[in-house]
Formats: structure tokens, C-alpha cells, sequence
């Protein structure tokens, strides 16, 4: 009977289902299966584990698919295989997409273990928070490696839904609820935008696959192209939205402040990572033969970005609002990067997002342990004095502050150099001009934390808000952070040579 | 020929028009059960469009699915919150905003229509890039789309639904205390807020 009706519907010829090369999803399968099983655990021995085991288990994770990432990355680089795109050219595995899978995973292990300290003293429900954490990398990753428009967005969706609920995770925090709300209601906004452009770009195409929208592109010249301009431009808005540029970042500075402080340097790090990463997949390698039509508009998304960041983040006493808008400002110096759209401009980003994961995660992991119980105590007033309290920790800072800033021999003045560089060989000067003079705005910003904490007396002389303490998973995150800025500000050798090698391509080989 | 494209013009105009309606009832209303019935208006045009593509499976999906469950949802949820809490945004309403807003909302609508009567074929350069439908029903074709070429995004898609169910169980666990950071909003009612985080 069903054979007659399968007949009857024309259904008669065989469907062929997509191969899944497995092996080739190790990654993005490791965080999703250990997050569904941790999921599982959780509500099974609900009440009975440690807050800490979520942490130590999320970091295991990301852990094992980095690890999983190591002879992926030997298999792609292998000329004789090389990258492919899988699952009916949903998703491509290549270099770029691995390097920012890694970056994502080593986001989640650092995030995580600033958390858990966070968790413990807030007196909030462990695993799922490390459980939302490895969702999220799971959505940028796939973001990374989408090589279809569609697959692109519900990347998006799924690391912005694990994002909102992260924001809104403290409870007792009216601002927390207040930023998760936020953030949800203008997030689904830009969504419907990118949505939207998708949507466009499918009409003026006939297909959301980038690799055929790139050789349909490339094989006819379209004497009208209102509809794909159309869907170009609300596409930037969504990425734009994501990445958190001017004029679009209306929200940063409200949902910063208010989430909770691993969240918002998970937020900095990993989300703005890997938005970045969907917008060079998509504006770079995808519309690469319409550049000369979104370069103008990414530049000016850049200087928007550089300037408004720099300028308003001077403004600002509350230390969480002055970093958002200095994530506003660093989203102004990865534009460059993406403005530029050649391969170095790509690798300059891809080296100024890890440069960025380092920074921001070590900068808010000290801002989680100043923030103190009630993680309320973010006005400069909070890091007076911090110096003398706790020397440490209050170095450790200034030492994030002045590698965002720019300081030679730290991360950051590598990676705003590669940008730079790129922007001035794609004969961008007044980018370039723009860029380097509001890092020098952005740098008394920086120093006023700094000043704050060596050379302003506290308020009170007798501590009042207490000893300070440094939690073993906030000094794991603090000293991992220091290390990576200091080291590779030194010896940048092995992350440049990564990040260079790391170009996305969107190849039609079908990987078995 | 006439008669059918004219009866498609027809068609497509009434389904506009009631899609629009209803979007913009969805936007003014004040009352929010009024905004859900807006949007079973717009919902149902989408749908006739759908019928007026030969896409009867979609359509028939767009009035159970969204239409049907999603819409009552919507009603469930403001009758649970009162019906008669009328949102005001007087205060919200900066005339700059409503001035820029204007001016981007105009721009687009009048980028929209130069670019529809300009020219049959100016907004994509082609009358159809997608070409003529092969000949087998809707509900077909997407089976086919869904298992072949989008099968990596529905699967991914069962992701989302994981994270739903989960952020949804986590927020609305029952706070442990009291707020703790009211000092921090000093201008609005404390207690209205309280009630907020305990609901």
C-alpha cells in the first residue's frame, strides 16, 4: 500500500540522504554530546554534585574537542585531503573554522572557571551554567564553518539564545533580568534583520548555499542587483548587531553592566569572536566579488565603532560600561580587518580576536572578584586602593588594561599592529589614521582604571567591603590570561603562523 | 492568460493588503489581545499567498501551526499577565527618534517601491533565478529539502530546541532571596519589581 502511494505521489525515485563524515564534526559533536549528557547528569543528581564539578566537566569538554580539533587541523592542512564541506555542503571544516573553534572552546574552559568561583559566592545553581557555555561554542562553531546561509543562522541563534539566558542567570540581580531582556528583545530584532537578508539574497540568487551564491556570482554580472544589495545591507546590520558596532551597540554597555561578570567577558570574548567569524565567512570568502560595495559601509562601521567607543568609554565611571565600550572600540579594529578583505586582513582579525578572548576574559575574571558579593562594586571607586589590597591581582589588571590599550611586548599591540597593517596594504589610510589616534583616546581610559588602582587612596581607610579573596578557578583564569598575554606579546610566533594559515575557502569537496 | 494573472493580481493584492492590515494592527493596538488577533490576520494573508504559490502544505502548516497554536499561545499568556494592562509608551516616545525612524522607515518604503515599478526585472536581474518547479507537489519538495540539501540545519535546529526548553527551565526557577541590587534603580518602585523577580 505504501509502495502504491509513494507511486501515487511521484516519490517513486530513491532519496538520497547526505553522507555525514563524523570524524570531521568531532568537534562540534563533543560539545554538543557532552553538553546533552551533562544536561542529563544534572537533572538526575540535581542538588547532589558540587558547583565545581560542572566547571571542571565543561572545561573537560572544550578540552577533548580542542584536542579532537589537533589532527583535524594535520588532516585539512594535508594537501592531498585538504578542507571539505560536509553534510551536503552545510558545513565546511577548514582551517579558519577550526582556529575559531579552538578559540570558542578555550573562551568556555576560561569563562568556566571564573564562573564557578562566581556560582559558588552568588549562591546560584551550578551545571547549567557551564552546560549554556559549551551550547554557545557549539553555535559560534558552527557559525565558523557554515557554508550555507540558513545553517548560519541558527549557528547565530543557538550561541545568542545560551547568551540571553546566561545574561538573565542571576536570579536576585534586577539588573541581570533587566540585561537578559535587553539583550533578547533587541538580539530577536537583529535576528529578523539578518533573517531578512537572507531572505532577500535567496531571491536575488535562487539559493542560500554561499558556494553556489559565490559561482552564481561569479559566472553572470547582474545588471540589477536592488535585491541583493538589499539583502547584503540587512545581513551587515545583523552581524553588525553581533559583533556590537556603532550604530548598532546601542545595547552593549546596558547588558555588559548588568550580566553577570563571566558572562559578559564570555560575551566580549566569545560571542563577538564569532560573529566576526560569520561576517568573514560570509561578506570575505561569499561576497568577495561584491567587496567594493560593503568595504565603504564596513569602513564606516569601523570609524563609527573606533570613534563613539574611544569617546564615550572616557565618560564612564562604571568600570563594566567603560569595558563595553571598549569592546566597542576593539569591534572598530577587527573591522578594520574585515574591511580590508584579503587574506591578511582575515589572518589580522582571526590574531586580534584570540589576542582580544585573552584580554577580555582576564580583565573581567578580576572584575568578577572586585565586583565583590552581589557582584555590585563596578564603579572606579570599587579599584581604589586595589593596588596596596591586592597587589596581585591589581597587576594582573593593569596588565590586561595596558595590553588592550595597545602596550608593546603585550598581545595587544601585536594585534592592533597586524590590523593596522592590513588596513594601510588595502590603502585604507584614513582607517588606519583613525584607528591609531583613538587608541590613544581609549588609553586614558585604560590608565584611569590604573591610576584608580595604584594612586587613588580608598575612600574609607578601614576596609569596610573586606578582604578580597582570589578563588582557585578565578586565579586559574587570571594566570592562564597573563601567560597568554605576555607570552605570545613576546613570542607570537606560533599564533601568527596559526592564524595565517587560518583562511576560510568554501570548497565543493563532499567529505566521507 | 488575462483573466488568470489578472485574478493573481487580484489575489495578491488582497493578501497584501490584509497582511499589512494586520501587521499594522499588530504595532498600534493598544489592547495586546487586539495585537494577537492582528497577527492571525497577517498570518492567514501569508498563508493565502502560500495557496496563491501552489504551496498548499505550507499553508495548511502556516494556519495550524502558527495561526492555531502559536497565536493562542500568545493569547494564553496575556490573559494569564490581565488583559486590561494596557501598555502606555507615552513617555518613551523621543521625537528625535520619531523623526529618524520616520525619515528610515519612509527611505526603505520608497527604495521598495522605485525598485518593484522601475522594472519587471530590476530587483534581481532575472524574471526567476529559481526556474520552473518541478512537477511534484509541496509537500514533496520539502520532505526532499528538509532530508537532502537542509538536512544539517533541521538537525541543528533540534539544538535550539534544547537550549529553549533548558534557558526556559533555568529562568524560571524561583530566585533563592530578595533582590540585592535595588539601590541600583532608585527611580522606578522597588516593590513592582520584587513581585517581577518572585512571579
Amino acid at each position: 500500500m505504501f509502495a502504491t502511494l509513494l507511486q501515487a505521489t511521484g516519490a517513486g525515485d530513491k532519496l538520497v540522504t547526505p553522507e555525514v563524515p563524523w570524524s570531521h564534526l568531532a568537534p562540534q559533536l563533543i560539545l554538543v554530546v557532552g553538553a546533552t549528557v551533562g544536561v542529563i547528569a544534572a537533572a538526575a543528581l540535581r542538588g547532589r554534585l558540587r558547583r565545581s564539578v560542572g566547571a571542571v566537566g565543561a572545561a573537560v569538554v572544550a578540552g577533548a574537542a580542542i584536542v579532537s580539533i589537533i589532527p583535524l587541523w594535520h588532516r585539512v592542512s594535508n594537501p592531498a585531503q585538504g578542507p571539505i564541506s560536509a553534510v551536503n555542503g552545510a558545513i565546511g571544516v577548514d582551517r579558519f573554522s577550526l582556529f575559531v573553534t579552538a578559540l570558542l572552546c578555550a573562551a568556555v574552559i576560561l569563562a568556566s572557571f571564573t564562573a564557578e568561583a562566581y556560582l559558588q559566592r552568588e549562591g546560584l545553581d551550578g551545571p547549567e551554567f557551564s552546560l549554556l557555555l559549551l551550547l554557545a561554542a557549539a553555535g559560534g562553531s558552527v557559525m565558523a564553518g557554515a557554508n550555507d546561509l540558513i545553517v548560519m543562522f541558527i549557528g547565530i541563534e543557538v550561541l545568542s539564545l545560551a547568551v540571553y539566558v546566561l545574561a538573565a542567570m542571576h536570579a536576585r540581580r534586577i539588573s541581570s533580568q533587566e540585561s537578559g531582556l535587553k539583550y533578547f528583545l533587541l538580539g530577536g530584532f537583529a535576528s529578523a534583520f539578518l533573517l531578512y537578508g537572507i531572505a532577500l539574497t535567496y531571491g536575488a540568487t535562487g539559493t542560500t548555499s554561499l558556494l553556489r551564491v559565490q559561482s552564481f556570482l561569479a559566472e553572470r554580472v547582474l545588471t540589477d542587483d536592488g535585491l541583493l544589495l538589499g539583502g547584503l545591507a540587512l545581513m551587515l546590520v545583523g552581524f553588525a548587531f553581533k559583533v556590537g558596532a556603532v550604530p548598532f551597540h546601542m545595547w552593549t554597555p546596558d547588558v555588559y553592566q548588568g550580566a553577570p561578570s563571566p558572562v559578559t567577558g564570555f560575551m566580549a570574548a566569545a560571542v563577538k569572536t564569532a560573529a566576526f567569524a560569520g561576517m568573514l565567512r560570509v561578506f570575505v570568502v561569499g561576497f568577495a566579488s561584491y567587496a567594493d560595495l560593503w568595504r565603504p559601509v564596513v569602513g564606516a562601521l569601523a570609524i563609527a565603532s573606533l570613534v563613539v567607543g574611544a569617546v564615550m568609554s572616557v565618560v564612564q565611571t562604571n568600570v563594566k560600561r567603560m569595558l563595553a565600550y571598549s569592546s566597542i572600540a576593539h569591534a572598530g579594529f577587527v573591522l578594520l580587518g574585515v574591511d580590508a578583505a584579503s587574506a591578511e586582513g582575515t589572518a589580522a582579525s582571526l590574531f586580534y580576536l584570540a589576542a582580544y578572548t585573552a584580554m577580555a576574559l582576564g580583565t573581567f575574571a578580576v572584575v568578577t572578584v572586585v565586583g565583590g558579593s552581589g557582584d555590585g562594586a563596578h564603579t572606579l571607586d570599587a579599584y581604589r586602593g586595589l593596588g596596596r589590597r591586592r597587589p596581585g591581582l591589581a597587576l594582573a589588571m593593569s596588565l590586561f588594561l595596558l595590553a588592550q590599550a595597545g602596550t608593546p611586548v603585550t598581545i595587544g599591540f601585536l594585534a592592533k599592529l597586524g590590523v593596522i597593517r592590513a588596513a594601510i596594504d588595502a590603502d585604507q589610510w584614513a582607517l588606519a589614521i583613525v584607528a591609531m589616534l583613538t587608541a590613544v583616546i581609549s588609553t586614558f581610559m585604560y590608565l584611569r582604571i590604573v591610576v584608580a588602582m595604584y594612586f587613588a587612596e580608598s575612600e574609607s581607610e578601614s576596609d569596610d567591603r573586606g578582604e578580597l579573596r582570589i578563588p582557585w578557578g578565578v586565579g586559574v583564569t587570571i594566570g592562564v590570561a597573563v601567560i597568554a598575554t605576555l607570552v605570545l606579546g613576546v613570542v607570537p610566533g606560533p599564533l601568527e603562523h596559526l592564524s595565517d594559515d587560518a583562511l576560510p575557502v568554501l570548497v565543493a569537496v563532499d567529505g566521507r | 492568460m488575462f483573466a488568470t494573472s489578472l485574478v493573481q493580481t487580484l489575489t495578491f493584492a488582497i493578501a497584501a493588503m490584509i497582511c499589512v492590515t494586520g501587521a499594522l494592527g499588530v504595532v498600534a493596538l493598544r489592547n495586546p489581545v487586539h495585537n494577537a488577533l492582528s497577527l492571525v490576520a497577517t498570518l492567514f494573508g501569508v498563508a493565502v499567498l502560500f495557496i496563491a504559490q501552489e504551496a498548499y502544505f505550507l499553508a495548511a502548516i502556516q494556519v495550524i501551526v502558527y495561526a492555531g497554536a502559536i497565536v493562542v499561545l500568545f493569547l494564553f499568556v496575556i490573559m494569564l499577565l490581565g488583559v486590561d494592562r494596557a501598555e502606555s509608551f507615552a513617555a518613551e516616545r523621543h521625537p528625535l527618534g520619531l523623526a529618524v525612524g520616520g525619515i528610515l522607515g519612509g527611505g526603505v518604503m520608497v527604495l521598495a517601491a522605485v525598485t518593484l515599478f522601475a522594472g519587471v526585472d530590476t530587483a534581481t536581474g532575472r524574471r526567476s533565478t529559481v526556474g520552473a518547479l518541478a512537477p511534484s507537489d509541496d509537500l514533496n519538495r520539502i520532505g526532499r529539502a528538509l532530508f537532502t540539501e537542509y538536512a544539517f540545519a533541521f538537525e541543528l535546529t533540534s539544538l535550539l530546541l534544547t537550549i529553549a526548553v533548558l534557558g526556559a527551565v533555568l529562568l524560571s526557577r524561583r530566585a533563592s532571596g530578595p533582590p540585592i541590587d535595588l539601590d541600583e534603580f532608585p527611580a522606578e518602585e522597588p516593590d513592582a519589581d520584587a513581585e517581577e523577580v518572585e512571579a
